[in-house]
């Protein structure tokens, strides 16, 4: 086949970029050199679009061993023990294909970690759904979970945490975020940078088959009617065999003959091999005759397209063959030397003898096309005045039920109790608190891991949306008693090449690295999903924040449930009645306008280092950050899973009822303490200037008002965990 | 005391169920599926997880590695042999145990705790338990226990039956049943109980820090048993 400028743009590539690609190879590409074009410069593997803004995010820090640019990040947590971790996006297949798409983001995610030499130890999620009347979600949502379970599952990684959220702008495009932590040994730590000349390229785990071909171009794409075509570019997972690879790799890698490692992801064996030669600045010479392959008759261009599951690429030390492939051989995998590293720099891909590909590594990779798109800027919105008889006639209890069984609040156990969330042990906080947490397996120590999103507040206004993300995340860390080390970032959104959907970009990007900086919570790995629209109607901006923390001595762990009746109930942080973008504003009210609450770091810094010091004097019985529904609704939820009842008495300053209860204002935690810990308690918060008010005492089985409203804790509980196993019957 | 663990293709509860063994005394050895020869042993454990990726059937294929003709001899000798969950799949497919595990009544994955009745303490895993109820964890798609009536008869006559879904206070009702288990099954013995199968996870129950701690409730009285 001739390659022309069609071809080109059947590829998705642009006229002008084919005509750089000409440029640069000074001639016309062949059809497999096209297709490896295709898979470099496409915006999943190129970052064109966004590559500009990631670089303006803070990626450093004390505790930061690996940075983005790797398969996963790396940050201490001492005694030379390293969390390995990263989130990704799997939104497009998903959406074509529940079970499988979300079952090969989960397998994809692991494999990153475990390239680098850390053997997964915690899987986390952030799934989001439009809305529930829409006749595809019950299915997308049956399908996705189904599908994170299966892999998870079966690879016996435990899902500790995860989020999941419903919005009409999801409709046509899901989001299926995956994250993994791993763990390593610091000076085991696996990378992707090829070094030396002639060095054997191994290729491990499954066979090549004609699935995914072109799977990352089609996650650079938005979607029309036809989408059900692209079935056939959806990957299908077998976590058994990743179960072996892992195995296999993990013992491979207690020795010493890798020099270089990558998975096979995003456009196969083409990034993998690109990637390594690039980073090790050399060639790569591969034939393809050698690559063992699952159906007949493969062409080179497929098969360096394939997105195959389960499959790595390996430099391997010279003489270490024998040895490596015996321990393939045990775990029933298959194990090819396809190639060598050469001093060429070049990718140079042999079929029947032939030379099918000739490429430049700099060419796919430095020159890749990079993008200063417009964008537009959006303004903070003016404040709502909530009017007096809008509120009047509302209760209390009705509001706060509704919040409760709203889909974005309810209980999620229908979704986690489908994850195996205690495989491997170790497991000390479920899903279904502010953050999971794991041990560090015989130690001392534990990981928590929370994701969090805030789409609402990202669409209002995207630079506080951002900033407010990372902040919840810092909050769920600090809420199980976890000092926040490092985030990593999934950042959905529509198309980069519509103004208004890149401005929510960049001004969200903006707001977590000015948060993230803040902080002190450094971004060390990530993921950019773009195109997450169906014709022209994108989501909401949807930037998703795994956070990471470490919990020195798990005994002191925290968790949100009351523990005793006649502990006394402290509000820390200001409440300053902000409705808009509320909960309570979207739904009770149906008020969709306004600003997100105001993010102010240094409260949320000091607030949150503040509540650690009372946690590491073991003043604090449970914790719980407030978020959405407001200062109520995490009472409630905390009410809830201790079986405790609580007596509110609502400070005597200025704002109403309902502001205080329902207002989403940042920087809050309630907690527990002892009645005789307070004067100890108030005097820390007072010394490091924090504001708190004192919300009341718990009881055995009611939640009392200002003593003139009772609802009883079973009423609540029914409220908020039927919605979501109702909705599923029926 | 010493006991084998073994490991086949896809097993994932190995690493679990090893640090618990050793955590209550035992000397425990990894096995892997290929090997002819089982150790020296006073206990045998199938771990839980998927072996051969449950395909074909859960634990078929594993009932057909080579190292299950020796622990069929060594059960078929009185050796003591324990099949957790996947181990349990495993057991059913030799036919050491009765019966067969059927996919989840609501066609789902589970995983939670539940309560078990102990039906029968003439044995050696459950003797000397002063405990009626324990709490487990269970983690699994295939726990619906299944037999003919015929089998259940003999089962029921044998009182091969060792565990029961049940209730905090004991109480056996379809209710507690999570799995749709035939009379809330979750675990059976051989006619000799020498061979215990069962879905639920004790080696997920051995820390106040985990989900419970009657796993080690479980485990001490074993190792006692078997002294």
């Amino acid at each position: 086949m001739i390659v022309n400028e069609q071809i080109a743009i059947d590829h998705g590539l642009k006229k002008d970029e084919y005509a750089k690609i000409c440029k640069l190879l000074k001639r016309t590409p062949n059809i497999t050199e096209l297709g490896i074009f295709s898979a470099m410069w496409n915006e999943h593997c190129s970052y064109k679009s966004s590559r500009l803004h990631l670089k303006k995010l803070p990626t450093k820090g004390k505790k930061v061993i690996q940075g983005p640019g790797e398969n996963a990040g790396v940050i201490d947590i001492e005694d030379n023990d390293a969390i390995v971790f990263k989130i990704e996006s799997h939104n497009h297949p998903s959406f074509i294909e529940p079970y499988q798409g979300a079952a090969t983001g989960v397998g994809g995610i692991m494999r990153d970690v475990f390239t680098m030499g850390a053997r997964p130890i915690a899987n986390l999620n952030s799934i989001h759904f439009g809305s529930p009347q829409n006749k595809k979600t019950k299915n997308l949502l049956r399908g996705v979970v189904h599908g994170i379970g299966g892999y998870g599952n079966c690879m016996g990684v435990p899902t500790i945490a995860g989020q999941t959220s419903f919005d009409s702008s999801y409709n046509g495009n899901i989001l299926v975020n995956a994250m993994t932590l791993g763990l390593v040994k610091k000076n085991k730590i696996f990378y992707s940078k090829a070094a030396g000349l002639n060095k054997p390229v191994i290729y491990v785990g499954s066979k090549t088959g004609r699935d995914g071909i072109h799977g990352a171009s089609m996650a650079s794409a938005s979607f029309d009617e036809k989408i059900e075509e692209k079935k056939p570019t959806v990957q299908v997972g077998d976590p058994f065999t990743e179960k072996l690879l892992l195995e296999a790799c993990l013992e491979l890698m207690a020795g010493d003959s890798i020099i270089a490692i990558q998975d096979m992801g995003a456009a196969g064996l083409t990034s993998s091999s690109i990637e390594m030669a690039s980073k090790g600045n050399l060639g790569i010479e591969i034939n393809l005759n050698k690559v063992p392959c699952r159906e007949s008759k493969m062409t080179p261009y497929e098969i360096m397209l394939s997105e195959s599951q389960e499959r790595m690429l390996i430099v391997l030390e010279n003489g270490k063959e024998e040895q490596a492939k015996k321990i393939f051989d045990k775990w029933n995998l298959d194990f090819a030397v396809i190639g060598k590293t050469t001093k060429s720099k070049k990718i140079e891909l042999y079929f029947d003898e032939e030379k099918v590909a000739d490429i430049p590594v700099n060419t796919l990779v430095e020159n890749s096309p990079m993008y200063d798109r417009k964008w537009k800027k959006t303004k903070l919105p003016k404040k709502n005045k909530i009017k007096k008889e809008d509120i009047k006639h509302l209760k209390i209890i009705d509001s706060l039920k509704k919040i409760l069984a709203n889909p974005n609040v309810c209980s999620k156990e229908w979704i986690w109790q489908q994850y195996d969330h205690t495989v491997m042990g170790d497991t000390i906080q479920k899903p279904g608190g502010d953050a999971g947490v794991v041990r560090v397996h015989g130690t001392d120590k534990a990981v928590a891991a929370s994701v969090d999103s805030s789409a609402v507040y990202c669409w209002a206004h995207p630079l506080t949306g951002g900033k407010q993300v990372v902040c919840e995340s810092f909050r769920n860390l600090i809420s199980v008693g976890a000092k926040p080390i490092a985030i990593t970032n999934c950042l959905n959104f529509g198309s980069p090449e519509n103004e208004e959907n890149m401005g929510e970009f960049v001004e969200c990007v903006e707001g977590i690295g000015e948060a993230s900086e803040y902080l002190k919570f450094p971004v060390v790995s990530g993921n950019v999903s773009f195109y997450n629209q169906t014709k022209d109607e994108g989501i909401k901006p949807t930037p998703a924040i795994g956070g990471v923390g470490l919990i020195k001595n798990f005994k002191k762990m925290i968790t949100m449930e009351f523990k005793e009746v006649d502990s006394l109930v402290l509000v820390i942080g200001k409440t300053e009645g902000h409705i808009d973008q509320s909960l309570f504003a979207r739904n009770i009210l149906d008020e969709k306008n306004g600003p997100p609450p105001e993010v102010n770091l240094f409260n949320e810094k000091n607030n949150g280092e503040t509540l650690l010091k009372l946690i590491d004097n073991n003043l604090i019985k449970s914790a719980h950050d407030v978020s959405l529904g407001g200062l109520i609704t995490a009472v409630a939820k905390m009410c809830i899973k201790g079986k405790k009842g609580i007596n509110i008495k609502k400070p005597k300053y200025l704002i109403n009822e309902i502001e205080y209860l329902f207002a989403e204002d940042q920087g809050r935690y309630i907690v527990e303490i002892n009645k005789k810990d307070f004067k100890k308690v108030a005097d820390i918060l007072n010394k490091n200037a924090v504001h708190f008010d004192e919300l009341g005492t718990i009881t055995e089985k009611n939640i009392y008002i200002n003593s003139k409203t009772k609802v009883t804790i079973d009423e609540l509980s029914t409220s908020n965990k039927s919605w979501l196993t109702n909705y599923m019957s029926k | 005391m010493k006991s084998s663990v073994i490991t086949f293709p896809g097993s994932n509860c190995d690493r679990d169920i090893d640090v618990a063994l050793k955590k209550f005394g035992f000397k425990n050895k990894m096995v892997w599926h290929a090997d002819a020869e089982l150790p020296k042993s006073d206990l045998v454990v199938l771990p839980g997880g998927f072996s051969y990726g449950d395909y074909l059937r859960c634990g078929s294929m594993a009932s057909k590695s080579k190292i299950m003709q020796s622990v069929i001899n060594f059960a078929n000798s009185g050796g003591m042999v324990m099949g957790i969950c996947n181990g349990f799949q495993i057991l059913v497919e030799t036919g050491l145990v009765p019966g067969v595990l059927l996919r989840n009544k609501y066609l789902e994955f589970i995983c939670k705790n539940v309560f078990v009745k102990i039906n029968d303490k003439k044995n050696k895993y459950f003797k000397n338990v002063d405990n009626e109820v324990l709490e487990f964890h269970i983690a699994h798609n295939e726990g619906n226990y299944f037999c003919t009536n015929d089998q259940l008869k003999e089962i029921e006559d044998n009182n091969q039956i060792a565990i029961n879904y049940c209730n905090e206070n004991g109480k056996i009702e379809d209710q507690f049943n999570p799995n749709g288990s035939i009379k809330n099954i979750a675990g059976i013995f051989n006619k000799e109980k020498n061979v215990l199968g069962m879905m639920p996870h004790p080696e997920r129950m051995i820390d106040t820090s985990l989900s419970g701690e009657d796993g080690s409730l479980f485990f001490k009285n074993l190792i006692n048993n078997l002294k």
